[in-house]
């Protein structure tokens, strides 16, 4: 199924409307008046571009020759028999610059190039979307400065290192949490006042309208590629998709395709962090209240003021206290699921899919192999080894290793890791 | 409470713009920020902007920010706003209150308007709602005559130019720069077609803001707009003499004199 025939479907239930409003509640605009116009004319330009065969054939072919995509869908069997439901994992990973995010950038970096403005500002949490907004930057020869919370340039220097290799500018945010929400608010102050030849690469499925369709757009291929792979290669679809939510871009990119398919349950799994009783955490539609955040009326981290809550994760690509506000919809609708998944239980799910499969997640993707893994588990009780969920697997861990060496306990030859994996019994041993 | 609408025309009267000064409360404290607003309006203030600090302010530079921060470190709280709101509004100018929304929301946009009503303030400045998006503030405030004070910039087409001034209240606030709230050395050379455009499209007063910072900027804009905003040269007043009362008072006062005498000048 190819790309054009997803992006010109008509609008469903769960789509924005003209305004920017999924439900007529959650998303919509609320911004300074100096980036109306910005915002308007990438919205048409947006809108006339996914209408435009040229465009999204060359969005098509960039993401097939230079991206990779479409990713594979790959059978867990030994995580499968473990659990007792058919595990399938979306290889996201294993595009070019080792996440979903490649998809988004090069959609937004191509339609810079149609706007003909030559310099693009992104914010990273991670690093992750720093990293393919430079390669998107480098690949199309735009200007790039990225913005990123001095936190979290510490906590993951090897990326600030990839940026700044493919030219980069890294702007460490020292305001505030110095977190990824930081890094926005100081992207938005630097459109504001570059707009005239600057594009800001949005990072996640937040943040004014356009953004949050127009990321699930360029992401969308995920769900829509998870979605035919699974009836060629069962013959059915899936019983559940999963995935991790941060603000929700690959989330929403697979849970797309799906929305429709009554019979698929939704999953996002949140950041936990040290629990959610703790409050240290960034589960915000779990534990979030309706509000306004970096544009958009969603779901938000926030204090009886209405002042933002400061959120914790132990990856910073899911450190955000807002989400992206069609999940809100489909959280409030009852169409998905959302539900924490602590640090601890991340971890773990990390190291679990390491010696089982051979592959080692992002933290951000295993918070969501963790959930699957309980969701699975219950559908094989209900429906038998043959239930199947998708795991959206968004990204690989390398970045990751700092923090899994100080969690583990790892290089230490004669000690050895010192975390209990045993998660699901039999599949582990230490 | 007192209208924005009557404090410019009182300007107009005496033949010059209005000098609307900006500052965070909270601080350097709750009490402190009242006491130096109360100083502004006392040197020549024409109307009070008091800032709702906020966790996540865009539109702010890093001045605003900082004072705005450290009244959050300091524990101010929605309510607090409204005691200093009542505090300077007691002085007889239009006293309004310039917040992001979630804030507002947070607080129930009804009862925000009946408690800011009842503290005597004059309106709201929203940076991040424009009147599109802003429905619920604007029934609001028109139940209760609340200024709505809405913003354009450079940026805007003449069609929103038009729509911002027929749906603003008191007067529209005119960002001089596209850019985020600070002091600047250079006057901008886009204020004053963007004062041109809103005055094409209604008689609603216009004031201009983001970058002056002295008597001879407030002069020079005096000239073409109906009023001169100035935040983040008060603020600094005040982060400079940090720790020392008198001395943030004394900076402002003078301050406030230089700039009143700038918007007095420019008629001359």
């Amino acid at each position: 199924m190819t790309q054009t025939q997803q992006t010109q479907q008509k609008p469903g239930k769960y789509d924005a409307d003209d305004r920017g409003y999924f439900g007529g509640t959650w998303g919509g605009r609320f911004m300074p008046e100096a980036l109306v116009a910005a915002l308007d004319e990438l919205t048409v330009a947006w809108q006339e571009a996914m209408a435009d065969e040229t465009f999204v054939g060359e969005f098509e072919r960039i993401l097939r020759d230079y991206a990779g995509t479409p990713s594979r869908l790959y059978h867990a069997e030994r995580l499968s028999a473990a659990v007792g439901a058919r595990v399938l994992l979306k290889r996201e990973d294993l595009n070019h610059t080792g996440a979903h995010k490649i998809r988004n950038v090069m959609g937004q970096a191509l339609l810079t190039k149609r706007m003909g403005k030559s310099r693009v500002i992104a914010e990273t949490g991670a690093g992750q979307h720093g990293v393919a907004s430079a390669t998107a930057a480098a690949y199309f020869d735009l200007d790039c400065t990225v913005y990123m919370g001095a936190v979290d340039t510490r906590r993951q220097a090897l990326n600030v290192a990839r940026m700044q290799l493919l030219g980069a500018k890294v702007v460490p945010v020292e305001s505030g949490s110095a977190t990824l929400k930081d890094a926005i608010n100081e992207a938005l102050r630097d459109w504001v006042a570059s707009v005239d030849h600057t594009a800001y690469l949005f990072g996640t499925a937040a943040g004014p309208h356009p953004f949050p369709s127009m990321v699930r757009d360029f992401c969308r291929g995920i769900g829509d590629e998870a979605r035919a792979q699974c009836l060629e290669q069962y013959g059915v679809l899936p019983d559940a998709v999963a995935a991790c939510v941060g603000g929700g871009s690959n989330a929403i990119g697979i849970f797309t395709a799906f929305l429709e398919d009554e019979g698929v349950e939704i999953h996002g799994f949140e950041p936990g962090g040290d629990g959610v009783e703790t409050g240290r955490h960034a589960a915000t539609i779990h534990a979030g209240e309706a509000g306004v955040l970096h544009g958009a009326r969603t779901y938000v981290l926030q204090d009886e003021d209405g002042q933002t809550v400061e959120s914790h994760s132990i990856s910073a690509g899911l450190d955000y206290p807002g989400v992206g506000p069609q999940h809100s919809l489909l959280a409030a609708t009852g169409r998905a699921t959302y539900t924490p998944v602590t640090d601890a239980e991340a971890m773990a799910a990390m190291a679990l899919l390491s010696r089982t499969e051979g592959i080692i997640p992002a933290i951000e993707s295993a918070h969501a192999v963790h959930g699957a893994i309980e969701v699975a588990k219950r559908l094989g009780r209900e429906k038998g080894p043959d239930a199947t969920i998708i795991v959206n697997l968004s990204g690989r861990g390398d970045k990751d290793m700092g923090t899994a060496i100080e969690w583990f306990g790892l290089g230490d030859a004669e000690e050895g890791p010192e975390a209990d994996l045993e998660v699901v019994e039999g599949v582990t041993q230490q | 409470m007192t209208s924005t609408s009557a404090a410019f025309a009182q300007a107009r009267a005496e033949g010059r713009a209005a000098l609307i000064g900006y500052l965070p409360a909270g601080y350097p404290s709750v009490a402190g920020s009242a006491k130096a607003m109360q100083v502004m309006v006392e040197a020549g203030c024409d109307a009070i902007e008091i800032g709702l600090p906020y966790s996540d302010p865009v539109m702010d530079g890093p001045t605003i920010q900082a004072a705005a921060q450290a009244a959050l470190d300091g524990g101010i709280r929605t309510a607090d706003v409204l005691r200093v709101v009542e505090q300077v509004a007691a002085t007889g100018v239009p006293t309004l209150v310039m917040t992001y929304w979630n804030p507002i929301e947070r607080y129930g946009v009804e009862r925000w308007a009946s408690d800011l009503a009842n503290a005597g303030g004059a309106g709201l400045i929203t940076p991040d709602i424009t009147p599109d998006h802003g429905s619920e503030w604007i029934a609001a405030a028109d139940a209760r005559d609340l200024d709505k004070v809405f913003l354009v910039a450079p940026s805007s087409t003449d069609e929103r130019v038009a729509m911002t001034a027929a749906e603003s209240r008191g007067f529209v606030y005119a960002a001089a720069v596209m850019g985020v709230t600070g002091a600047r050395d250079a006057s901008s050379d886009l204020a004053g077609p963007l004062v041109a455009r809103v005055r094409a499209s209604g008689d609603i007063p216009v004031a201009v803001g983001i970058g002056v910072s002295n008597g001879d900027q407030a002069a020079e804009v005096a000239a073409y707009a109906d009023g001169v905003i100035v935040g983040s040269a008060f603020v600094r007043c005040l982060l400079d003499h940090a720790g020392d009362e008198a001395a943030g008072l004394d900076a402002l006062r003078a301050l406030t004199t230089d700039l009143a005498e700038g918007v007095r000048r420019a008629q001359e």
